[in-house]
């Protein structure tokens, strides 16, 4: 109803075209319109980082994005990451070391450690500590998060040791 | 959920001539930039405008350059870039950027928001004051540009007019040292406690200074700047004088107008920036006569 706006993206690959309410956000376009439920919404204020997507590459909370925003951008959701049924090295990473309790933060932390890895800022622990900051995880698995983070750089070459 | 039907009009110009004329047709029309402010205050119905105007597709707002020997950084370069891009010609201003928020809300995170949204919070704010930055405004009536110590009128109060828009911030290179400091969580999802930020001007003797989050807008410490600029030794380079770093400390802290809130008591935060303020100097001074001694 009302006056919904016309939005074209691409979502882990695949253009999609839809009709968004101008106040929808990108967290809630992802899961109630495109069934994306990967990503969550834990506080809805930019705090927590549990709604962590890619827009064109770069790590932003998608909660404090509106849907109608992303016209023309490429997202990737962590449903995007794995490819042709290979999980991506993050999320290997995170099941090796059971970067997580109940995992609700897990795809936030996952799509905040690809694109912290792919900027460079994964070189070291502390390194890994500062720039994942942005990921709360109440069940404090911290220490598993930033070895699986230093665990995937390594893999791919992301980190410098 | 609120069955009472109310609709936003999403304005999505192309071009900044664009954005001009619809702002000063749709004067209620809030712009929306990174939308790390705005998105709290519509998730949480603390604010429903009539209509949202969406600068993120103009270009001309996303890019940095240097003008007339100041760096013109337009209103919606993220933070994220004022530090890589920034950092050694305004460092005290990519010191800041860098404590905003987390990396995924300085990815998004503008100085033209923290200008818009003119909270006495802003950490752009005290080394845009210290490093005697002017705020370039438009509307279609033309163009003006304001210092930016005379562009906060209150909290959350600015000169901004309805129809107007800020367009960039022109901020000279650095000159000398810079310093910004903050008290507040390290993992900076809160807001300060209280921020100051430190420019010292070797070129012409003089100091620059910023207050943050320590009165209803943020602020200079003029007596400070004027004490510190007649008692550093520019030239010499000699060490700063007994007592120097705690007189200007004593000038900052009485220059805020501190309240009690929740973060802290006034006489805290009044303690707290004396304390910035003294170290700052002290780091400054030592990077000033350090690079003064090898060139
Ligand atoms: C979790 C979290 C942590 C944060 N931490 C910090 C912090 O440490 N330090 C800090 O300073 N801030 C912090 N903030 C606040 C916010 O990130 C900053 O104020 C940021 O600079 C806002 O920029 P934006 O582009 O996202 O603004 P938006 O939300 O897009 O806009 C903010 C306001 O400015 C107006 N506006 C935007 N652009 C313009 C323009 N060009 N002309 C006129 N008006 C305009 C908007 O209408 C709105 O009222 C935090 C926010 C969150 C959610
Ligand atoms: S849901 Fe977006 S940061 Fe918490
Ligand atoms: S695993 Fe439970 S919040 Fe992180």
């Amino acid at each position: 109803m009302s006056n919904h706006v016309a939005v074209t993206v691409r979502v882990n690959g695949v253009d999609r075209e839809i009709e968004v309410d101008p106040r929808a956000t990108l967290t809630e376009t992802l899961r109630d319109r495109l069934g994306l439920t990967g990503t969550k919404k834990g506080c809805d204020r930019g705090e927590c980082g549990a709604c962590t997507v890619l827009v064109n590459g770069r790590r932003v909370l998608s909660c404090m994005t509106l849907a109608v925003t992303a016209h023309g951008a490429e997202v990737t959701t962590v449903e995007g990451l794995s490819s042709g049924g290979e999980l991506h090295p993050v999320q290997r990473a995170f099941l090796e070391n059971d970067a997580f309790q109940c995992g609700f933060c897990t795809p936030g932390q996952v799509m905040s450690a690809v694109a912290c890895i792919a900027e460079g800022h994964a070189t070291s622990d502390d390194e890994i500590r500062e720039w994942m900051s942005g990921n709360i995880c109440r069940c404090a698995a911290y220490p598993q998060i930033v070895a699986s983070v230093a665990k995937a750089a390594a893999e791919l070459g992301g980190a410098a040791r | 959920m609120n069955t009472a039907v109310s609709t936003m009009e999403f304005l999505r110009p192309a071009t900044l001539a664009e954005a001009l004329e619809t702002k000063a047709a749709h004067p209620e029309a809030v712009p929306l930039a990174g939308g790390t402010d705005l998105m709290v205050e519509l998730n949480f119905d603390r604010r429903r405008p009539p209509a949202l105007l969406d600068l993120t597709r103009i270009t001309e707002l996303a890019e940095w350059s240097e003008v007339d020997g100041h760096i013109r950084i337009g209103a919606t370069v993220p933070y994220a870039r004022i530090i890589t891009e920034l950092g050694s010609r305004l460092p005290g201003l990519a010191m800041a950027a860098r404590t905003v928020g987390s990396p995924q809300i300085r990815n998004r995170g503008t100085l033209g928001g923290n200008l818009g949204s003119a909270s006495p919070a802003g950490d752009g704010h005290p080394p845009l004051l210290a490093g005697h930055a002017t705020v370039e405004l438009a509307s279609v009536r033309g163009s003006r540009r304001v210092p930016v110590d005379a562009f906060f009128l209150g909290p959350k109060r600015s000169v901004v007019e309805p129809d107007e828009l800020v367009v960039a911030v022109r901020v000279p290179p650095a000159t000398g040292p810079q310093q910004f400091a903050k008290v507040g969580p390290r993992n900076a999802m809160v807001i300060a406690v209280c921020a100051f930020a430190l420019a010292l001007h070797p070129e012409n003797g003089t100091v620059g200074t910023g207050i943050g989050s320590a009165g209803p807008t943020p602020l200079r410490a003029r007596d400070a700047e004027e004490f510190l600029a007649a008692e550093l030794d520019w030239a010499g380079g000699r060490p700063l004088p007994e007592g120097v770093a705690e007189r200007f400390g004593e000038l900052v802290a009485a220059a805020a107008r501190p309240i009690d809130d929740v973060r802290g008591t006034a006489a805290y935060r009044g303690h707290a920036l004396a304390v910035l303020a003294r170290r700052t100097l002290t780091w400054a001074w030592r990077d000033h006569t350090g690079r003064g001694s090898c060139g």
